[in-house]
């Protein structure tokens, strides 16, 4: 531990400044706390900007008929019912109050003709929900956050002459290590990534909203941040994880040019009347609605057409069902033969929209084929095939509270949390997840620090994460980062992507375990300053925790549901559905069990109609009714 | 298809530093920040480049190419002549960090200068009511992914560095006009603020920030000039001095 | 060492990086510019060759000196004397002033003339040579915020030259009904006027700009919509007035000394 050490002290350290850190970070600061929000690229520019389509929440402002109810049997079964019951209620239910809360911090979304918050389509929803902002929905939610942090910023300035005094951005910084003293946190440890500095934060209570891990896979739509750090630290702190196996491939993603191949393809353009096309310029989709969803989807084109200007009347073209769904069908297609020449198919709007009506609705997506692929999307189809584009599985937590179980003073909120959707994620259910289970999780970390207070961190744990830190510089003439990064990503692509089969699982939880071993001795050029060979050697042990933990959980789920396809159990089995997948980590290796999903109480369970619920519950659970 | 680039990138930080050559691999369809990231991969392991959505979202990978302020993953490769050679150097308007990462802590110290958004009382949650064509306008200014292109090429601190503490830069001209075109906005000085805290009035309105935009905010057509002719109705305009309603609005 | 050079920045020592001809613009605008000038005050000078039945140069209209020739006078009206505090000016001095600074002043001439004759910025990402630099907050640049008087009087100024326009419907004795080449040169030169004049950006902010709430004014919207359309177009407008302009008084000029003829349609 070097001499002149950088220590502070706060209540509540935020790991993440996405949707999910931010609306936390505002929260604990509300209840009086002293707030240090960490993030590791500069502030503003979180995975949340990225998102595009919408935040769902049952505002009601475009079909009246909606409200938290059908949100929550959306939610449910999007989830393939494999859902924490208990989270996708409070979710459904305070998410319109989280959306008009941001209208109330400067937000400004696009309106319906009354004046309200406008709402759009999109798939598994019954109803238009989506809030939204053209294509930019997740730059808002950020930016308006942000400037309420300014804004509480500003308060404290008034009051204190420092507005830092109470609230920080401590950005481009990493955190390696959460500190426990007495088997509860401490603090969080790491270094800038402008100089390699590092910084040891001391507070009771730690968030952490670190978002996703889609960097641990080769094609995906996440940024360099989504290296699953936070799944990672919760694991080495003694928190456990939830259903890792689960991973959304998003349907359409950018497939051409291949620099960009994998960047997202907003699934509101299909919820604007984008239609899919194969090679023969069917559209395939109509072969491709599962049984469970029979009777909510149109089976001719032309009700599917009729749809978009008469819902009431008719049902939802089959483009819209949910992700997990469409990306299999294009990978069939593809697999079949019937794909673009380069390995996606076509997704095209230009047939049923302008080109005014597409570049006002759509801006962003307009610009970024232009601009990416010479392709203009309001007289050409664009090609398009899945990309990794979210994690379901992650931070086992109690539902209200977000607290992380078994590790007191921890808690996570965002995509880095576990449970909410289940095994499938619904689109513009991750944005309103965020502003729900941040606020809760900023709640409940500020009662939690009020109630006990400093939990100093010792020099012997402090000593530990330092070299930790200092390692990979030690480590002359070792592994290259770089290249290790790349492998794991081509094993995860090829062995757990999105089919599986139990023989390559089993093969890609071999080759995680090689290159975890190799990746132990990985050395850095140059120094520390603003170094990405040394800030990947963090990462990439992050992803390789991750990558074990999804392939040993892969392994075990013998069906096929949502997010995780087996090709050797294609089918979806009402038994697995009563398990959920727990990673446990000993210091040297992931351990997956099973664990029984509780069962929903009655009123929830009475939403259902019995007659689909038979299709995801075995005959006992129906027969019970829910638990009381 | 595979060519050989000339790619010269500037390396160093704030003690010394200049251009040094590579020669790099480059595919069809490919962008600078690709190349940056194979020279990255392959060549210069510690090279430090900021950036993250690599689609024009986040504003990160903002450099100059050329000589020209852009945004690295939105520069297709093609865009330049076969042969010629693409010089890569950090912004330009701040403090060097290293090789192309500067620091742009300049922004964030200027966004906590704006007075915040601030809403009605009287109207609690879901009870806004604003229309489509009241919002449009601060809703193009929303658009903004703080890549500080602007800033960066705005002469007025980009060649004037004693001007950086009075002068927020066209990013918060934006910032101030959404907010002063925003339906519900209470707080009413914003013009007045505009022109004598915020630096307005040094804005010769040359118009290199629009020129280098890449969400195409019209900047100073849209934002900075209707601000500056809000700040002559309240102080300058003819027909209002002689009415006397300059001086209602100075109180508020 | 300022600017790009600060101690604290990429030591590069190039004043500018870019590649392309960006010195194009500003060397072509300077042209221009510079010989609009020198033309215009030569001609504002000449105090003669401006006036010929039924045409009236834009650079003398309205002609309210009494030294304006026989005809060319507004309304046969000289409120001002031909000699003013013992110099003998020429009618386009006496109003010069207004035109001139309505352009001085628009918002798009100020970025020309501030980059091309100034250099600040000659372009983009290319340094300046001054060292100081206070931007429009002091005198005389303070003065641009007259921009909007200027534009009430270049209003009533493209009243007048409208007027001309129509009155050069008549032949050289009078008579109405006629049209010679000189009726067109006018009635383009006032259009483009008016075009610059509604494209103007005071004229944006006046219409409806300054509104918070446009759904409470749907009328205003609608002009504001509209004239933010021709406003894009202000820079292109702005400089096909000036050349119109122009060229109406050169046109003039050789009509009134006899070099060209005007020719007539009818
Ligand atoms: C292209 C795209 C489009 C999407 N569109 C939608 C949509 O339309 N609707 C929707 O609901 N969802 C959408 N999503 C999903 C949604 O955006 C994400 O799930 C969500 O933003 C995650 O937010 P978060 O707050 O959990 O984390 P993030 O926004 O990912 O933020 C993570 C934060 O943690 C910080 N961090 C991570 N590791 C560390 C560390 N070690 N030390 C310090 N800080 C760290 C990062 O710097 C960052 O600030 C989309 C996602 C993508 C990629
Ligand atoms: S128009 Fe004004 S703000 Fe924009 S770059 Fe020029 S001087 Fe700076
Ligand atoms: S206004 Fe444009 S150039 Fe300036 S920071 Fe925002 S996006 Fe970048
Ligand atoms: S990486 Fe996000 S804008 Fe370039
Ligand atoms: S005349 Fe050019 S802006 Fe007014």
């Amino acid at each position: 531990m070097s001499q002149n050490l950088q220590k502070l002290k706060y209540d509540v350290v935020i790991v993440g400044a996405g949707g999910a850190g931010l609306r936390a970070a505002v929260e604990a600061r509300e209840a009086g706390l002293r707030v240090a929000i960490i993030c590791k690229s500069l502030f503003g520019k979180a995975h949340t900007v990225m998102a595009e389509g919408g935040a769902a929440a049952s505002m009601g402002n475009a079909n009246s008929n909606d409200n938290w109810m059908v949100h929550f049997r959306d939610t449910m079964r999007g989830g393939k019912f494999l859902n924490h019951y208990r989270m996708a209620e409070l979710h459904a239910k305070e998410s319109p109050d989280r959306i008009w809360e941001l209208e109330m911090w400067g937000a400004l979304f696009d309106r319906t003709k009354e004046g309200k918050i406008s709402q759009r389509n999109f798939g598994g929803h019954e109803y238009p929900r989506l809030a939204h902002v053209g294509d930019r929905t997740g730059l808002e939610l950020i930016r308006t956050m942000q400037q309420k942090i300014v804004a509480l910023q500003q308060q404290d300035g008034r009051d204190h002459g420092d507005m830092e005094a109470n609230l920080k951005v401590y950005a481009e910084f990493t955190v390696t290590d959460i500190l426990k003293e007495n088997g509860k946190v401490a603090g969080v440890y790491g270094y800038w990534r402008e100089n390699g500095d590092e910084i040891l934060f001391e507070a009771p209570a730690v968030v952490i909203a670190t978002g996703g891990v889609g960097k641990a896979f080769k094609i995906t739509s996440n940024s360099w941040e989504g290296t699953g750090d936070g799944h990672a630290l919760a694991l080495k702190a003694g928190a456990n994880l939830k259903d890792m196996e689960f991973l959304q491939f998003h349907p359409t993603g950018m497939v051409w040019p291949p620099s960009v191949r994998g960047i997202l393809v907003t699934e509101s353009v299909r919820g604007e009347g984008g239609v899919l096309t194969n090679n023969k310029g069917e559209r395939f989709m109509f072969n491709y609605i599962p049984d469970v969803f029979k009777d909510k989807y149109a089976t001719t084109e032309e009700e599917a057409d009729r749809w978009y200007t008469d819902q009431d009347n008719n049902r939802r073209p089959p483009e819209l069902l949910p992700r997990d769904e469409v990306a299999r069908a294009i990978n069939s297609e593809v697999k079949a033969g019937r794909g673009t020449e380069h390995g996606g198919v076509f997704l095209d709007v230009s047939k049923r929209l302008s080109a005014e009506v597409i570049k006002k609705r759509l801006p962003s997506m307009w610009h970024q084929f232009y601009e990416l692929a010479g392709v203009d999307i309001t007289k050409e189809p664009m090609e398009v095939g899945p990309t990794c584009h979210y994690v379901m599985g992650g931070v086992d937590v109690e539902p209200d509270t977000a607290a992380a179980i078994g590790v007191p003073g921890l808690f996570a909120a965002g995509e880095v949390a576990g449970g909410m959707h289940g095994s499938n994620r619904l689109g513009g259910n991750s944005l309103s997840d965020l502003l729900v289970f941040g606020r809760r999780a900023g709640a409940a970390a500020a009662d939690y620090a009020k109630a006990n207070g400093a939990n100093p961190v010792s020099d012997a744990t402090v000593t530990q994460a330092a070299q930790r830190i200092q390692a990979p510089f030690e480590n002359a003439g070792g592994e290259n980062a770089y290249s290790l990064h790349a492998e794991l990503q081509e094993v995860t692509h090829n062995l757990v992507g999105i089919i599986r089969t139990g023989a390559e699982i089993k093969e890609a939880i071999a080759k995680i375990a090689d290159i975890r071993a190799r990746s132990k001795n990985v050395s850095v050029a140059g120094d520390r300053k603003f170094n990405p060979g040394f800030h990947l050697a963090f990462d990439l042990d992050n992803m390789l925790l991750v990558a074990e933990s999804t392939a040993k959980s892969a392994d075990l789920r013998e069906e096929s549901r949502g997010g995780h396809t087996r090709d050797d159990f294609p089918g979806m089995s009402s038994t697995w559905r009563q398990v959920n997948h727990i990673s446990s980590f000993d210091g040297t290796k992931v351990t997956v069990t099973a664990r029984p999903l509780p069962p929903m109480p009655k009123e929830l369970f009475d939403l259902f109609d019995v007659h689909e619920l038979e299709k995801y519950m075995t005959p006992e659970e129906i027969a019970k009714g829910g638990s009381n | 298809m595979t060519r050989k680039l000339n790619l010269r990138i500037w390396r160093g930080d704030s003690t010394d530093g200049g251009l040094k050559d590579v020669v790099v691999d480059v595919n069809e369809g490919e962008v600078v920040l690709d190349v940056i990231h194979r020279v990255q991969a392959t060549q210069m392991g510690d090279l430090a480049v900021r950036w993250n959505c690599k689609a024009g979202k986040c504003g990160s990978c903002s450099m100059e190419i050329n000589g020209k302020p852009r945004l690295a993953c939105m520069t297709q490769v093609a865009s330049f002549d076969e042969g010629e050679t693409i010089t890569v150097t950090p912004l330009r308007a701040f403090p060097i960090i290293k090789d192309l990462v500067t620091d742009v802590s300049f922004n964030y110290k200027k966004a906590m200068e704006v007075p915040a958004y601030s809403h009605p009382a009287e109207l609690g949650p879901g009870e806004a009511r604003m229309e489509q064509v009241d919002v449009e306008r601060s809703q193009e200014f929303r658009k903004c992914i703080e890549c500080f292109l602007c800033q960066n090429t705005c002469h007025v601190i980009r060649d004037h560095e004693e001007n950086k503490k009075s002068f927020a830069g066209p990013r918060f001209f934006i910032r101030i006009a959404e907010l002063d075109m925003h339906p519900l906005d209470r707080i009413k000085n914003r013009k007045r603020t505009a022109q004598e805290e915020h630096g307005l009035g040094m804005c010769n309105i040359t118009k290199c920030c629009t020129e280098v935009c890449p969400e195409h905010i019209k900047i100073t057509d849209n934002a900075i000039i209707p601000m500056k002719e809000r700040v002559v109705d309240i102080k300058y305009d003819p027909a209002r001095m002689f009415s006397g309603q300059l001086r209602r609005e100075k109180r508020d | 060492m300022s600017g790009v050079f600060s101690p604290t920045r990429a030591k590069i020592k190039e004043r500018t990086l870019r590649t392309d001809k960006w010195w194009l613009e500003p060397a072509i605008t300077f042209g221009v510019l510079f010989s609009f000038v020198i033309y215009a005050t030569f001609r504002a000078f000449e105090g003669a060759n401006y006036f010929v039945e039924p045409l009236i140069s834009p650079f003398y209209s309205p002609c309210l000196s009494e030294a304006c020739v026989e005809g060319s006078k507004l309304f046969g009206w000289a409120p001002v004397s031909a000699q003013v505090l013992g110099f003998a000016l020429s009618p386009a001095l006496i109003i010069l002033i207004f035109p001139l600074g309505f352009r001085m002043t628009c918002y798009y001439y100020r970025k020309a003339y501030y980059r091309s004759f100034w250099f600040s910025p000659p372009a983009c990402a290319v340094a300046e040579p001054h060292t100081k630099y206070t931007g429009e907050t002091r005198a005389p640049l303070i003065l641009q915020n007259a921009h909007r008087w200027f534009f009430y009087a270049g209003l009533v100024f493209n009243v007048f030259l409208t007027y001309d326009a129509v009155l050069a419907f008549r032949n050289e004795h009078g008579d109405w009904g006629h049209m010679s080449v000189g009726t067109l040169v006018l009635v383009v030169s006032s259009s483009l006027l008016w075009f610059y004049s509604l494209s103007c950006h005071t004229c944006r902010h006046t219409v409806g700009g300054r509104l918070k709430h446009f759904s409470k004014h749907p009328f205003r919207y609608k002009l504001w919509t509209t004239v933010s359309v021709l406003n894009t177009k202000h820079q292109q407008f702005a400089w096909f007035s000036l050349a119109a302009v122009a060229f109406a008084d050169i046109y003039v000029r050789q009509v009134a000394t006899g070099a060209w003829t005007n020719f007539y349609f009818f």
